[in-house]
């Protein structure tokens, strides 16, 4: 508990404080009113960064979660056996692993000569070849599919736990009725994994909004800003750039913001 | 059971959606391996097997990115924030389960909230408070916020652990006369084993992975995690793909051993914290 006081609570009480000054870390602090949290919203590169996590969702979130209903309900077909433990195995695999190993390996996947303008040259499209992490349009989405494959794992396999949990009488029930597979999945799947659903949304939007290790090491913001994050632009701030205060009233803006998404989420997942 | 109902050409569709979602997953992996065992310096050919694969890589590796003081500093990390964190999250998740705590319900508030902060919304004042406790640059200053910072989902994960085993055994337990410490240590603590083993193994996988403290805290790569210490590695190896990548899979190695070994525990007791 006392930990939990000194090295969390107190810490955010002293970024919220610090938040209202000017520092560069060694001088005098001098007060700066409102200034730093006005720059959130007019200072491009900060208010772009805060557009880029919420445009992560998309790809930590919103893919995975989607394609984890995909893969649960397939899996929940297959009869139980070493194809459907390799399946759940493989897909959870990029969770265990340190995201900056996720980061490198992307990294080189991406890279001019890399895996992926392999694979599109030798099915004659070529011309799509590019060093995504270093183009403008891409470098953001290409950022964005590190962040499915390392939450694809983690989806499917709570939302496989959540389908095993509900009755399988409903399933043949809806077969009588003469329910195909989407009807099923309307009516059967999706109302059963309420509860699992909230928890996936609610890790993933948290990981999307609070991103930085596989940024860091893929783009470190770049090209230009277009993959910048909060988390890596608090980091800049902070032992770059030395402006404190900035960097502390844009961490004190990121955690409203992660508050703020994830309530009403919860709030879904309580009502019955 | 549906399989029945469904046609082969439904059956080939499934499986190859299945397998393309597999291959997705571990190329980036394989690609990370080709790499590794291409001659140095070279530009590897993307995803294919080289003619004469270059196994001493890893031995280079090891020694270039100076892996073996890392991989101590990591268990040295890893003992200083494991142990303890799990200790005093099975205490406190207890307590708050069980007991009438005074203000237990802001105490717990303030830890669900604490679930969602971000890491990198603290490392600011953290930065100037170690410096004041001359802490900043030993592994100390990354093992005490990460004990602090785990609290939370810590105490959250034991607390609905005990919440859900079954308050008639306390009962019986005072019928006959014990106290509230034997309480714990001869019912509930071996009964709460599998959810401690779990939180563990979570914890490790967490401190082992943990990149942004060491970076930030930690000026010599040396004393970082292994995690850490690749982000050093790849500044100076960056264009040397084939060293990176053989680095990076020494350092998943643990890693993805880790949970392989532990792979059904650990999968089963997942997903029974989180759904409660």
């Amino acid at each position: 508990m006392l930990c939990y006081g000194a090295f969390v609570l107190y810490p955010l009480g002293q970024s919220i404080q610090y938040s209202f000054y000017n520092w560069d870390g060694i001088g005098t602090a001098t007060p700066a009113g409102l200034g730093n949290w006005r720059a959130i919203f007019t200072q491009p590169e900060l208010l772009s960064s805060i557009v880029h996590a919420f445009m992560l969702i998309i790809f930590y979130t919103v893919i995975p979660v989607g394609l984890g209903l995909v893969a649960a309900s397939l899996i929940r077909e297959l009869r139980p056996g070493l194809f459907s433990t390799a399946a759940r195995t493989i897909l959870f695999v990029p969770q265990v692993l340190p995201l900056v190993a996720a980061g490198v390996a992307w990294t080189w996947m991406y890279s001019s000569g890399g895996t992926v303008n392999q694979v599109l040259s030798d099915i004659g499209l070529g011309r799509w070849t590019r060093a995504w992490l270093g183009d403008f349009t891409f470098a953001l989405p290409a950022v964005g599919v590190i962040g499915v494959w390392v939450m694809l794992g983690f989806c499917t396999l709570l939302l496989v736990s959540g389908i095993g949990k509900i009755d399988p009488s409903l399933y043949e029930a809806a077969l009588l009725d003469g329910a195909g597979r989407m009807q099923q999945f309307r009516a059967v799947t999706l109302p059963g994994l309420r509860q699992e659903l909230v928890v996936c949304t609610t890790f993933t939007v948290i990981a999307a909004l609070a991103s930085f290790d596989v940024i860091q090491v893929s783009t470190q913001g770049g090209p230009g800003y277009q993959t910048m994050v909060p988390g890596v632009e608090i980091y800049r701030l902070t032992f770059l750039d030395q402006r404190l205060g900035q960097a502390s009233a844009l961490a004190v803006f990121l955690t409203a913001l992660v508050l703020l998404v994830i309530w009403p989420i919860q709030r879904l997942g309580r009502r019955k | 059971m549906s399989s029945t109902a469904t046609s082969r050409g439904d059956r080939v569709t499934r499986t190859a959606v299945l397998l393309a979602m597999m291959v997705f997953a571990i190329v980036p992996l394989l690609s990370m391996f080709t790499a590794a065992l291409a001659p140095q310096g070279s530009t590897p050919p993307g995803f294919s097997w080289p003619a004469h694969p270059h196994w001493g890589n890893f031995a280079a590796a090891w020694s270039a990115a100076n892996l073996l003081p890392l991989f101590r500093s990591s268990v040295l990390i890893v003992f200083g924030v494991v142990p303890v964190s799990v200790a005093m999250a099975t205490v406190a998740g207890y307590a708050l389960a069980q007991f009438r705590v005074p203000a237990g319900k802001i105490i717990y508030a303030l830890l669900v909230a604490g679930l969602t902060i971000p890491f990198e919304s603290l490392i600011t004042p953290l930065y100037y408070d170690l410096q004041g406790f001359g802490l900043l640059g030993s592994q100390l200053a990354v093992i005490l916020p990460l004990i602090g910072l785990f609290m939370p989902f810590g105490v959250f994960w034991m607390r609905a652990h005990f919440l859900s085993t079954e308050t008639a055994l306390t009962e019986a337990g005072k019928l006959d006369g014990a106290s509230d410490w034997q309480i714990f240590r001869r019912i509930h603590f071996p009964l709460a084993r599998p959810a401690i083993s779990a939180l563990c193994i979570l914890l490790f996988l967490a401190t082992w992975n943990q990149y942004l403290l060491p970076l930030v805290f930690i000026d010599d790569p040396a004393k970082r995690t292994v995690a850490g210490g690749l982000g050093a590695f790849q500044g100076q190896y960056g264009t040397n793909t084939a060293l990176l990548c053989a680095g990076s899979l020494l350092i998943i190695a643990p890693s993805l051993l880790v949970f392989l070994v532990f792979q059904r525990s650990f999968v089963k007791a997942l997903l029974q914290g989180a759904i409660r």
